[in-house]
């Protein structure tokens, strides 16, 4: 599904080099989780792989399914299957969160030579997939993530995810700011979508959300580089012993 | 003290190019008074602090700069609204195209007939509003549109007014010069919603008068036309009653030159006063909210929001100001003028003004111009909003303070529209 191979990227307006060679393969219906301490390059990697401004990939590449992603707008990667759930979703005011999806989905169909949802069809499924995610219909009228808290804005992000139906979902951080329910209501959000033919990659500090979330493959992630692949167990041993052990072990 | 001698002549070129309507020894008497309030001024001129930002030449000048026609092509403007029209092309009555001038709690006429009658409201009304607007700043525009004005809508609700009364301009000529004035008066307890639509003429002169009983509402929505090539100054002013409400919207998209000037005075306790602005430019445009808001009684409120999306060189200005007289306790002031500049050839000039003599009131003034928000631009195009549509929504995100302040739900959606459809038109 995500072919990842020797991925350097540096800051494009400083001279810091933040991915050192990543190499990553995730395959179709795959769960991974990439762990690692703060500034170790877990969230570059996210934002490069879905088209952020603001950094240059000087060597390797990325891509989807075979087709280079490196190379898209960040619209055309979405279209082709890509999502990633930011850790701050945006909040955009004046906009109301159901005319942001419709938008969103019917931009993705276009893009694909599929026929937009009429508003009818949209509404039917827009409406039983925020009913599991327990979003109501005012979050569902409100501007987009205006006023939402913590929890809201997560599950927002989860609802976008049900309804563009990528292949391949990024999810940074989406256990910050997440109490223990919200976390679960999350948590079983992502885990109703797991099926063959689509593919996580899980960014997060704390073992707690793979608790829930249960990857596949783990990967620990450090200065730039992924320095240990392992099974579920990886993530515990970082729970109990933190990253200084794997860290000396890779020194 | 007399004129500097370009404005002297400029003053004297314009007035003598003008004939004064004749009609009622009341009306003759009140132009003259204003022709007088415009020799005494004079024209404006741009050294003159209040024109700072915007060059009154075109204004000024003896003949108008003509102004291309445009087809819209697009639905008339407030189409599906049940609405009482009065229309005027390049600013001539037409009776065909307009509705029975009646409706139930409404006296409604032209001023063309009410000026050659005796009609007690819009005798104490006309060029009134006007002359007390006259300070502390000058408005010789305004003061020669009382002089002169041909024609216009006279208003006199003494009751709820179901339909809103539609006055619609259409611009049939390249050369055309329309000086209207509008006058109402909305009684006690009474309630009216006026729009306005239309680009009006090649050059247009309005004036609006606006009385506001105690505990009357007016209601005032405008779309100004989108001819690129006119230009038009328009002035309301407006004075409010104890517990009455003033609220204005218009939406400007196009137009080479506006400038548009609001005057309220906040007379009686408990009044509420909102005045908000969107405006779209892009290329040849230069649009001009310039607000005055005196509060001279207790415990009003004053609300003031304007929105200026620009690009390709496109020009907003804002002047606004928020006078709070002594004794104007609980006075509640907000303005908030913003611009979203779409490159960096536009411009946005903003001059936010408080003026207090009260010890108890709550004012706030801000302004700020800046670029898309390139995260919340990213978290669009993430999703797979293309970058054109993405950049729309954020425009319209931007807009969306200054379109909310409009209550009726249907107008809403129709200047929404409207807006959607300008930048739809121009999608990359």
């Amino acid at each position: 599904m995500l072919d990842i191979k020797n991925l350097h990227v540096k800051l494009e307006e400083e001279d810091k080099v933040i991915l050192k060679g990543v190499n990553l393969s995730i395959g179709s219906g795959e769960v991974h989780a990439i762990m690692g301490p703060n500034g170790s390059g877990k969230s570059t990697l996210s934002y490069v792989l879905s088209g952020k401004d603001g950094y240059e990939v000087t060597d390797g590449e990325a891509a989807l399914e075979g087709a280079d992603l490196l190379d898209m707008e960040p619209e055309e990667r979405a279209a082709a299957g890509l999502f990633l759930a930011f850790q701050y979703p945006v909040e955009i005011p004046g906009v109301g969160n159901m005319t942001f999806l419709r938008t969103a989905v019917n931009a993705q169909r276009k893009a694909r030579g599929e026929d937009e949802l009429s508003a009818g069809e949209f509404l039917k499924v827009v409406r039983e997939r925020a009913k599991t995610l327990k979003i109501d219909a005012d979050m569902l009228k409100r501007p987009v993530n205006v006023g939402f808290s913590g929890g809201e804005k997560k599950r927002n992000e989860i609802l976008q995810m049900a309804m563009l139906e990528p292949k391949m979902c990024v999810l940074d951080e989406t256990d910050s700011g997440l109490d223990v329910d919200a976390m679960k209501l999350v948590s079983e959000g992502v885990n109703a979508l797991r099926s063959e033919g689509r593919s996580f990659l899980v960014i997060t500090h704390y073992q707690r959300l793979l608790d829930h979330i249960k990857p596949d493959v783990v990967h620990i992630m450090a200065d730039g580089r992924i320095i240990k692949t392992g099974g579920p167990e990886l993530a515990l041993e970082v729970e109990n012993n933190g990253y200084a052990d794997i860290l000396a072990e890779m020194a | 003290m007399g004129l500097p001698e370009t404005k002297q002549s400029e003053t004297e070129a314009r007035v003598n190019a003008l004939t004064m309507p004749g009609g009622a020894a009341w009306a003759v008497e009140a132009r003259n008074e204003a022709l007088a309030r415009v020799q005494a001024k004079g024209m404006p001129a741009r050294r003159d602090e209040y024109w700072k930002f915007t060059k009154p030449t075109r204004f000024v000048s003896v003949e108008p700069t003509p102004a291309a026609l445009f087809d819209a092509q697009e639905e008339p403007m407030f189409d599906g609204i049940e609405r009482l029209k009065v229309v005027f092309v390049d600013g001539v009555f037409d009776a065909d195209a307009s509705d029975d001038l009646a409706a139930e709690n409404l006296e409604i006429g032209r001023l063309a007939d009410a000026t050659q009658a005796d009609i007690h409201w819009v005798k104490d009304l006309y060029g009134m509003l006007e002359t007390r607007g006259q300070d502390p700043v000058d408005r010789p525009l305004a003061a020669l549109n009382t002089a002169f004005a041909t024609d216009g809508v006279v208003l006199r609700a003494t009751g709820p007014v179901a339909r809103p009364v539609s006055i619609e301009y259409l611009h049939a000529s390249e050369s055309s010069d329309a000086i209207l004035h509008h006058v109402i008066r909305v009684e006690e307890g009474a309630s009216l919603t006026v729009l306005e639509t239309g680009p009006a003429a090649a050059r247009f002169n309005k004036c609006m008068e606006v009385d506001v009983a105690d505990g009357a509402a007016f209601h005032h929505i405008r779309m100004q036309g989108r001819d690129h090539e006119r230009q038009a100054v328009t002035h309301s002013f407006g004075r409010l009653g104890r517990e009455s409400v003033y609220k204005s919207f218009t939406l400007t998209v196009n137009g080479v030159l506006t400038r548009n000037e609001h005057v309220l005075e906040l007379l009686g306790d408990d009044a509420v006063a909102h005045i908000a602005g969107a405006c779209a430019g892009d290329g040849d445009f230069h649009h001009d909210d310039t607000v005055f808001i005196t509060h001279d009684a207790v415990n009003c409120e004053s609300r003031q929001v304007f929105k200026k999306v620009l690009r390709n060189g496109a020009v907003g200005v804002f002047q606004g100001k928020i006078l709070v007289k002594e004794g104007a306790q609980k006075t509640d002031g907000y303005q908030i003028s913003q611009s979203l500049l779409l490159d960096d050839d536009s411009q946005f000039l903003a001059k936010p003004e408080l003026e207090i003599y009260a010890d108890d009131v709550a004012c706030s003034h801000g302004s700020t111009t800046g670029a898309i928000d390139e995260t919340a631009l990213f978290y669009l195009q993430s999703r797979g909003v293309p970058k054109s549509i993405a950049t729309d929504l954020l425009v319209l995100s931007f807009m969306a303070e200054a379109i909310d302040e409009i209550e009726d739900e249907r107008l809403r959606d129709d200047i929404q529209a409207r807006l959607e459809g300008w930048l739809a038109r121009r999608r990359s």
